[in-house]
């Protein structure tokens, strides 16, 4: 997390016309906006493509490698209240969304598109801190922002900001990664521990403090995906011959949490899936929070963590990949994929019984005692 | 977790399974009488893994399910004024009123929020010194304590643009209830631990000797259920009454007399509706007059006049007394779903309904 904005990067030939907040005219096309990009947005995300200017951006062919690989394209868009949290904000969900979105297909990230919605009266330097975070996050993520836009709404017309981005990756040739390919007898992978995410944004937005404070666990994902399909990926391969791609499903466990993905996929690929409850990774604060708010840890929304369905036979390298990998260190094999019960998802629970875990039906309220 | 896993132990459970195999020699009905206490049963799968001679029916103890439809109109059509801001505990606001809920209140307009404690909404109410503030103060004896300070708070720091609507109820007037009942089948209640933790448990033997029927308070993780059903059944195959106490980390006999202090100072007992199961004489408590001030349903009148009438095809009140499992329901799990449902028990996380769907428990 950025904690001041770098102010550094800020290239300043002329004030931005000393407003320290963002008014309308920030966004009625005139001196006021080519400002703000030309003093904000360009320096912050500064890269050939973007500096092209056009209405729109040209990419050539030969960004996109190989023949017999597929492009991924996708879009997000990132409306969280309060805009910085402990272990994030909204600039690096922003970023981090899109291309763990495009990881998900085994893609790897390429470029971005960043739209900006304003609300008049957001302070510059909050803008500034975001825009930064942003910056970071591209960095780290190993994409660029490619093309952008912005507009502003009158005040009580928007949060502050909302940022919708959309992105461009390449998948390689030998990787077929979606949500309908989970097969019975797969194992199902979490890359880490459950619901730190949710609950550190809830704990700003409704004020309970714990003794230990909860941080997000926002992160990119596509360097563990880049690990994990370099091990598994199919093709002809000289001594082993002809290989199948081992990684049939992957998911951020965002919105929903655990619950809601492995829902989806048993759904998707008409199978049901088993785990049980105990080889859940979750920290003992975020157990505690919910089991104080009556929330259940495998409801609750993660911003860098991955579910992966993949074959048994190559789970035990995958999963080596994975714990080789920063992001992916806590990485376990939660359950397994099975032909009974198909778009079911069952839980053996920790005294031994068992309970279907259902879809989330809505918002995830508290309960009352 | 320290606390928690101890009481979740897959060991233990199996020798807990084991001693009421051992006891039981004859099948037993028992009514856990608290929302929670169904939850955690579901929710662990306990209730497949007891011997078939223990029939669990799930009791009227959840503070969301019981509250009457017509309060939730009322409480609707206060969230709906402009000079009102609306706090209540958050599972409160998907519960259907007769037209809409308080999430579709908010969607239009309304100032309707969350709150983890009246004591938050006192301070909603400090920053807000223009509108009412009012807080939906609902549940059992256990929440009971927490909205008394509240009211004494207000009152002391002269908090004029604060308000509840009151709905409690309270645990023994609904066991006497459900014993009056004439097709009462249940052989032995499962008390709620929460409940007696504030009010202790002197209440029930009174109760316990009159209808010959044992009454163990009882906790809410797997481990704390099953100790609670092993007594039960304990008493029952000795052929005794008594009030047993299974959840002593948390419950003494007196209960927690400062708690109870401050319930009395506020509230005083009154005749309460139950939703779906009807008025139950003397099984509440409403606001004493000397804090009339603080009284929702008196400070905007015109809500005393709304007048509702429950769905007939729920059979919400049937589960609540429980006469009937959620999926002997003909509408549970096809009208009947947690995103859009009839009653109130498929409504809370604690409610009958909820759990046996959320947890699946599609007609057995």
């Amino acid at each position: 997390m950025i904690d001041k904005p770098n102010l550094l990067g800020w290239t300043c030939p002329r004030p931005l016309q000393n407003y320290p907040t963002i008014v309308m005219g920030h966004g009625a096309g005139g001196r006021m906006m080519a400002d703000l990009i030309e003093h904000l947005f360009a320096p912050a995300f500064d890269n050939e493509w973007l500096g092209q200017m056009g209405d729109a951006t040209k990419l050539d062919k030969s960004l996109f490698g190989i023949r017999d690989s597929s492009l991924a394209f996708t879009t997000d868009s990132f409306v969280v209240s309060p805009l910085f949290f402990p272990g994030g904000n909204i600039g690096e969900l922003a970023v981090y969304g899109t291309v763990n979105d495009l990881a998900m297909r085994g893609a790897k990230p390429l470029f971005l598109s960043a739209g900006f919605i304003l609300e008049e009266g957001l302070p510059m330097e909050t803008l500034g801190r975001i825009v930064d975070a942003m910056a970071a996050a591209c960095k780290k993520a190993g994409v660029k922002i490619a093309t952008g836009d912005t507009k502003v709404v009158q005040k009580g017309h928007g949060d502050g900001i909302y940022i919708n981005t959309s992105g461009i990756g390449v998948i390689p040739a030998g990787v077929d990664i979606g949500p309908a390919n989970a097969r019975p007898g797969d194992v199902v992978l979490v890359s880490g521990t459950m619901g730190d995410h949710g609950i550190a944004v809830m704990s700003v937005r409704e004020g309970l403090t714990f003794e230990t404070e909860i941080k997000s666990d926002t992160a990119p994902l596509n360097g563990l995906v880049e690990a994990m399909v370099e091990v598994s990926r199919g093709g002809y391969y000289p001594r082993r011959g002809r290989r199948p791609p081992a990684i049939h499903c992957l998911r951020d466990a965002t919105r929903g949490g655990l619950a809601a993905v492995l829902n989806e996929l048993s759904i998707a690929s008409k199978v049901g899936i088993e785990f049980d409850e105990r080889n859940v990774p979750i920290r003992p604060e975020v157990n505690a929070a919910c089991e104080m708010l009556g929330l259940d840890p495998f409801y609750i929304a993660n911003e860098g963590k991955l579910v992966a369905i993949a074959s048994e036979a190559e789970a035990g390298t995958i999963l080596h990949a994975m714990r080789s990998h920063e992001l992916g260190k806590e990485a376990v094999i939660i359950g397994k994929v099975t032909a009974e019960h198909p778009s079911l998802v069952v839980a053996k629970t920790a005294i031994g019984g068992s309970r279907i875990v259902d879809v989330p039906a809505g918002e995830l309220l508290p309960r009352i005692c | 977790m320290k606390y928690l896993d101890e009481y979740r132990d897959a060991d233990l459970t199996r020798k807990l399974l084991a001693d009421i195999q051992k006891t039981v020699t004859r099948g037993w009905t028992l009514m856990e009488v608290c929302g929670g206490q169904t939850h955690s049963i579901i929710k662990s799968g306990l209730d497949q893994m007891l011997p078939p001679e223990i029939n669990l029916i799930h009791g009227p103890g959840c503070p969301v399910c019981v509250t009457p439809l017509e309060l939730v109109d009322k409480a609707i059509a206060l969230a709906s004024r402009p000079d009102v801001i609306f706090t209540s505990y958050g599972d409160m606001l998907r519960v259907p009123g007769s037209a809409r809920d308080l999430f579709a209140v908010k969607a239009a307009g309304g100032d309707v929020r969350i709150v983890y404690s009246p004591l938050d909404a006192l301070e909603i109410a400090r920053k807000n010194p223009g509108k009412t503030i009012v807080f939906f103060a609902i549940g059992f004896e256990t929440t009971a304590p927490a909205n008394a300070i509240a009211i004494l708070q207000a009152n002391a720091q002269g908090l004029t643009n604060f308000a509840v609507l009151v709905s409690h109820v309270t645990v023994p007037a609904a066991i006497t209830a459900l014993m009056d009942s004439p097709d009462m089948q249940v052989d032995g209640f499962l008390a709620a631990g929460h409940v007696c933790t504030v009010m202790g448990f002197w209440e029930y033997e009174p109760l316990a000797a009159k209808y010959k029927i044992p009454i163990v308070v009882t906790g809410f993780e797997p481990i704390d259920l099953l100790h609670g059903i092993l007594e039960c059944v304990r008493e029952l195959e000795a052929g005794s009454f008594q009030v047993r106490n299974a959840y002593a980390r948390s419950v003494t006999r007196e209960g927690n007399k400062p708690a109870q202090a401050v319930i009395q100072k506020v509230f005083e007992m009154t005749d309460r509706a139950w939703r779906g199961i009807g008025v139950i004489p003397m099984s509440g408590y409403r606001l004493r007059d000397k804090f009339a001030a603080f009284d929702a349903e008196k400070r905007f009148p015109e809500v005393q006049t709304i007048e509702t009438k429950e769905s007939p095809v729920c059979i919400s009140g049937l589960v609540l007394q429980g006469r009937k499992k959620p999926n002997d329901c003909p509408a549970f799990g096809k009208e009947c779903t947690p995103q859009s449902p009839l009653g109130a028990t498929m409504v809370s996380s604690e409610g009958a309904c909820a759990a046996y769907y959320r947890y699946g428990r599609y007609g057995k």
